[in-house]
């Protein structure tokens, strides 16, 4: 196993790199560095010198990826592209274009993200499997019918609905709890219940369907009609047998998923005044700022890279065949 | 059980009228604070780098500059604020001699600043000392500041006087290499001796650089080596700025946070090593004279403002505009400012938990946006704006005011087709098509459709409340408007189409050709917001027969578009940066075209005789002459229309019954110590308004337990039905 995950390591750098690469050109196929600092700068009084000073200062004045100017590895390493990227694969993401520490941005906004994030992720998981679970337990009776009508109806809402009503009817109508913002601590609790309410509820409609279709694949199965014929009752048959052998397809949505959490919800965020992550990186495209796009892009595909490989190794945890190989 | 009795209890709070709903910690319940909210981040809080609104809010309540702008006012009257007096120029020429202001030879101007003793600063650890007097936190050693994450994490802290040289230690960071400060340029042109002196820090600074080694953060560069050659300490507390030439503008820039005083120890403190890994910066955390101070940072969710324990206090205004003392806005004259302890600001991404928020009460003022627009204001037909009934009822208060801002619809004079090239009778024609479009663009249905009302038709490039602008039919363009009785009208269609054939477009077709007249209007798009204006804008050439096309691209791009000139027509908006007549004159004037000079004239605008009457004006006190060479510029500006004058926004705001002194000010951002709050109706308007309905979520909870019951009756029917 050992063997596979430094494997999947050495691939991941190269993946990084390509990530990079494809953000960096991006990222100047549309905005110049004259067009940076002219953002950093403001629209009123600034002089061409100006810009030429601020871009000295923040390293914006050399070759993007290329320098012919200087010598040997300089022509390589003496380029915007290194300059800005080599770091980040130390984990150091440098500054903002505004001058404000990027590592230190996220270390406190990722925890509001999380705060968010974990008990969407974990009540949602638990309510979308009991709901399927339910589901395909009464299947082909009107429970399972209407159950399937309300998921189809719920995940044909947009998201922003679910927001936008949960605050109207909940936060503005029935003075339950803040409609917005957020606190430190235990103090976060009362902020977050309605985003957590939020998210879990929209969420459910597609999780449930999604999971309802495992379990009556699984339920369809031989060793399913066997444990009936040995006379174990439904319940048993279905916590005991069919949870536990869907849990591979579970598994594999759930924890790709688990590392992301980190990067927070844009929207929701946003609505619910929470400082987390999703914002940054959308605040940093509306503000041109490279350094914190290319950080974020980065800490993305790392995170990912690490869901796809804990996913791997869970299936080994969870099903005893599945060997790497 | 227990659960049952948690909801009991919920129940028991809910009534007796405790609200659920709260967004404060209930130890903020009953102090002395104002809620307000911000949308967007400031990225600097450093004074000679701040520019925006956004930043403003926030250091215009820490620091001080000399001068400030009367509260209640208008037109905006500059006062003293630390300084004891306004400053009067004395008039130099190039060989010394004092001149009188009429003078037309004046070399330079000279202000002498004198500030008022005894004023201090906010308690900073810069300026904290031990009982020997030594700084204590100026000279840290690697690992000093390990524990370190705020300023609130330095134990101790101190303050000093404010002295005339911090004023001029902050002239000199405008010229600082790491600053960037936006104005240096403009300033640089102004104050003898700042170009120099930026070159030579600029010089010592990259000498500076190439020795460091490899990885190593830039050097803060010393300002105390060199000085700038026309600013200079006269005494403690006494400065002396030179500027070249006569430029009676300057004494506004007195009024603004990039001359306000910074003390060198604040830099010297924030610029050791480790400080800037951990954000703090002047940058981050202001130091200043002002009635509050910066107290909790943390600007992706909230900022506090807390009352300077050192500020000496600040006398309400005694005067105001007519109609002030009858809106009860003169109540706390002659008190002692400020009136509130802190102010906390929210960050507010979305409009609906923001106008939710105020209607809870948990904000205590508010703007409006167009979403909300309906729900708060009706127009009557006569055009005269008051509160909905629902806003009346909770007592909450609408205040109005013209900004100092125009937006306006620009022909780039450089355009063969609607600029002012070629010989005079294409000249006259490019001005007659221009004036035709001036008429067709209705203007008052733009801004009743776009604006909800809330803006005043252009007529010039002055907008009203500052000096130049006439209040009677001198107020009017009569190129756009004519007068039938006492009101003024649009111009017809009919009348703009007269033109459009006289200009040589006779139903908008080349008389020449016979080719029908496309133009061209360069944007950034906007949204879906955005295409409806774009859409409006093509009905209006469609008046006139004129085919509008619109060449869309992102702002970095159209930014480019116009320094370049490649554009025809564009929208644009000027805020102004005091108030003066020169301050929007200049965006036309000819030698300060972004394509010929890098300048603001962004049209490219050229007309000798405009040139001339600004070069004219630009230096002159406020009086009937000035006002007589306004009026000419104006009518100059009329009759070539190098601009649609679309409108100067007006600026609406609400605030609840409970906070008192309010009056929106465009020039200046410092009024927020004048603010008073009744405490006790806060409260009770808030209990009224958030009383928590728990019935919808127990009919929930029940429909939820009935819900369960078909579904255990089918699963007990299949656990006993036979195989």
């Amino acid at each position: 196993m050992y063997a596979y995950i430094v494997r999947r390591v050495i691939y991941a750098v190269f993946i990084l790199i390509g990530v990079n690469l494809i953000t960096f050109v991006l990222f100047f196929k549309v905005n110049t560095p004259d067009d940076i600092a002219r953002l950093q700068l403001g629209v009123k009084w600034v002089t061409p010198e100006a810009i030429a000073k601020w871009k000295a200062d923040r390293g914006y004045d050399k070759p993007l990826v290329y320098n012919e100017a200087a010598a040997g590895r300089h022509k390589f390493t003496d380029t915007i592209y290194f300059e800005k990227s080599a770091e980040m694969f130390r984990f150091n993401f440098g500054r903002a274009d505004d001058g404000r520490d990027i590592a230190y941005e996220i270390s406190t906004r990722m925890w509001p993200s999380l705060a968010l994030a974990v008990p969407v992720f974990l009540v949602g998981l638990l309510l979308q499997i009991t709901f399927a679970l339910m589901m395909a337990f009464f299947r082909a009776t009107y429970i399972d019918f209407w159950g399937v009508v309300l998921c189809v109806t719920m995940m044909s809402i947009s998201g922003l609905f679910y927001i936008i009503g949960g605050q109207y009817l909940i936060s503005k109508l029935w003075n339950l709890v803040p409609i917005s913002g957020y606190a430190a601590g235990f103090d976060a609790l009362k902020f977050l219940m309605l985003p957590v309410v939020v998210g879990v509820i929209g969420g459910i409609g597609s999780g449930a369907r999604w999971y309802r279709t495992i379990f009556l694949e699984e339920v369809g199965k031989d060793y399913v009609r066997t444990a009936r014929a040995k006379g174990l009752s439904e319940v048993v048959v279905f916590f005991r047998h069919v949870l536990r052998n869907a849990m591979i397809p579970i598994l594999t949505g759930a924890v790709v998923a688990i590392p992301l959490l980190f990067m927070g919800s844009l929207v929701a965020e946003s609505f619910f005044g929470i400082p987390g992550l999703g914002s940054y990186t959308i605040e940093a495209i509306q503000a041109q700022d490279f350094a914190v796009v290319r950080s974020m892009v980065f800490i993305g595909s790392v995170l990912y890279i690490l869901g796809l490989l804990l996913t791997d190794i869970s299936y080994t945890l969870v099903d005893p065949r599945v060997r790497f190989e | 059980m227990r659960f049952l009795s948690a909801l009991g209890c919920l129940l028991l709070l809910a009534a007796c009228g405790q609200v659920w709903n709260n967004p404060y910690p209930a130890s903020d319940s009953g102090k002395n604070i104002l809620y307000s909210s911000f949308s967007e981040r400031p990225k600097h809080l450093d004074p000679a780098q701040a520019y925006t609104s956004d930043e403003y809010d926030f250091i215009w309540q820490v620091y001080e500059p000399p001068l400030q702008y009367q509260y209640l006012k208008r037109p905006y009257t500059l006062i003293p604020a630390t300084a004891a007096a306004i400053p009067k120029p004395h008039y130099f020429s190039s060989s010394g001699a004092e001149l009188p202001a009429s003078a037309g030879d004046i070399a330079y101007s000279v202000y002498e600043i004198h500030i008022k003793p005894g004023i201090r600063y906010q308690p900073h650890p810069a300026f904290a000392q031990d009982a020997a007097g030594h700084s204590l936190y100026l000279d840290l050693k690697p690992g000093d500041l390990r524990d370190k994450f705020s300023l609130a994490d330095f134990p101790r802290s101190g303050s000093r006087e404010l002295v005339a040289a911090d004023y001029v230690y902050q002239i000199k960071r405008l010229a600082h290499p790491r600053i960037h400060s936006p104005i240096l340029g403009h300033m640089s042109d102004y104050i003898v001796g700042l170009k120099e002196y930026a070159a030579l820090l600029e010089q010592e600074d990259r000498a500076r650089q190439a020795g460091r080694p490899e990885g190593t953060p830039p050097a803060w560069a010393s300002l105390g080596k060199h000085e700038i050659a026309g600013v200079e300490v006269v005494d403690r507390y006494t400065y002396r700025i030179k500027v070249r030439g006569k430029y009676p503008q300057f004494i506004y820039w007195l009024a603004m946070p990039f001359f306000a005083p910074v003390p060198p120890e604040a830099d010297l403190f924030y610029a050791q090593a480790g400080m800037a890994e951990k954000n703090l910066s002047l940058d981050w955390y202001p130091v200043g004279t002002g009635p509050y101070m910066l107290t909790e940072n943390n600007p992706n969710a909230r900022m506090v403002l807390s009352r300077n324990p050192n500020f000496r206090g600040e006398a309400y205004p005694s005067e105001g505009e007519p109609g002030d003392a009858a809106g009860g806005l003169l109540a706390d004259a002659g008190k002692t400012a400020p009136f509130i302890d802190s102010i906390v600001f929210t960050r507010e991404k979305e409009g609906i938990p923001y106008w939710s928020k105020f209607m809870q009460g948990y904000y205590d003022q508010s703007g409006i946006s167009n979403d909300n627009f309906d729900n708060a204001v009706r127009i009557s037909i006569e055009g005269e704006t008051a509160l909905s009934p629902e806003m009346e009822s909770r007592g909450i208060r609408l205040k109005t005011s013209v900004a100092t801002s125009i937006y306006y619809l620009a022909f780039n004079w450089l355009d063969p087709a609607v600029g002012g090239q070629g010989d005079t009778a294409q000249q006259e024609r490019a001005r007659k098509l221009r004036q035709a479009i001036s008429i067709a663009v209705d203007n008052e249905e733009f801004i009743s459709i776009f604006a909800n009302g809330r803006g005043v038709p252009g007529q010039g490039p002055v907008p009203p409340g500052i000096f130049g602008f006439r209040g009677d039919d001198g107020s009017f363009n009569p190129v756009v408007y004519s007068k039938t009785g006492d009101a003024w009208h649009r111009k017809s269609v009919a009348q703009a189409k007269t033109l459009m054939a006289e200009a040589g477009y006779p139903d908008g077709r080349d008389a020449s050709t016979g080719q029908p007249l496309v133009l061209y209007l360069d944007t950034t798009g906007g949204g879906p917001g955005g295409k409806a204006q774009l859409d409006w804008y093509r009905k209006q050439f469609q008046k006139i027969d004129v085919q509008l096309e619109f060449r869309t691209s992102d702002w970095n791009r159209f930014q480019e578009k116009i320094r370049k000139g490649n554009t025809q027509l564009f929208i644009m908006g000027w805020n102004a940066d005091y108030p003066d007549p020169e301050n929007f004159m200049f965006l036309l004037h000819g030698p300060q075209s972004t394509v010929k000079t890098g300048g603001e004239n962004r049209a490219n605008y050229t007309n000798p005789e405009f040139d001339r009457l600004f070069e004219q004006m630009k230096n002159m006190e406020n009086g009937a002459e000035r006002q007589a060479i306004i009026d000419r510029m104006v009518a100059v500006l009329r009759q070539d229309a190098p601009w649609v004058w679309s409108y100067h926004p007006k600026d609406y705001s609400l605030s609840h019954a409970w906070l008192t002194n309010v009056k929106p000010n465009r020039m200046a951002r410092n009024g927020l110590k004048f603010y008073r709050l009744d405490l006790a109706q806060r409260a009770a308007r808030r209990a009224e308004w958030n009383r928590p309905v728990v019935w919808p979520f127990l009919v929930l909870l029940a429909l939820l337990v009935l819900g369960t019951l078909p579904a255990l009756r089918t699963w007990r029917a299949r656990e006993l039905a036979r195989a």
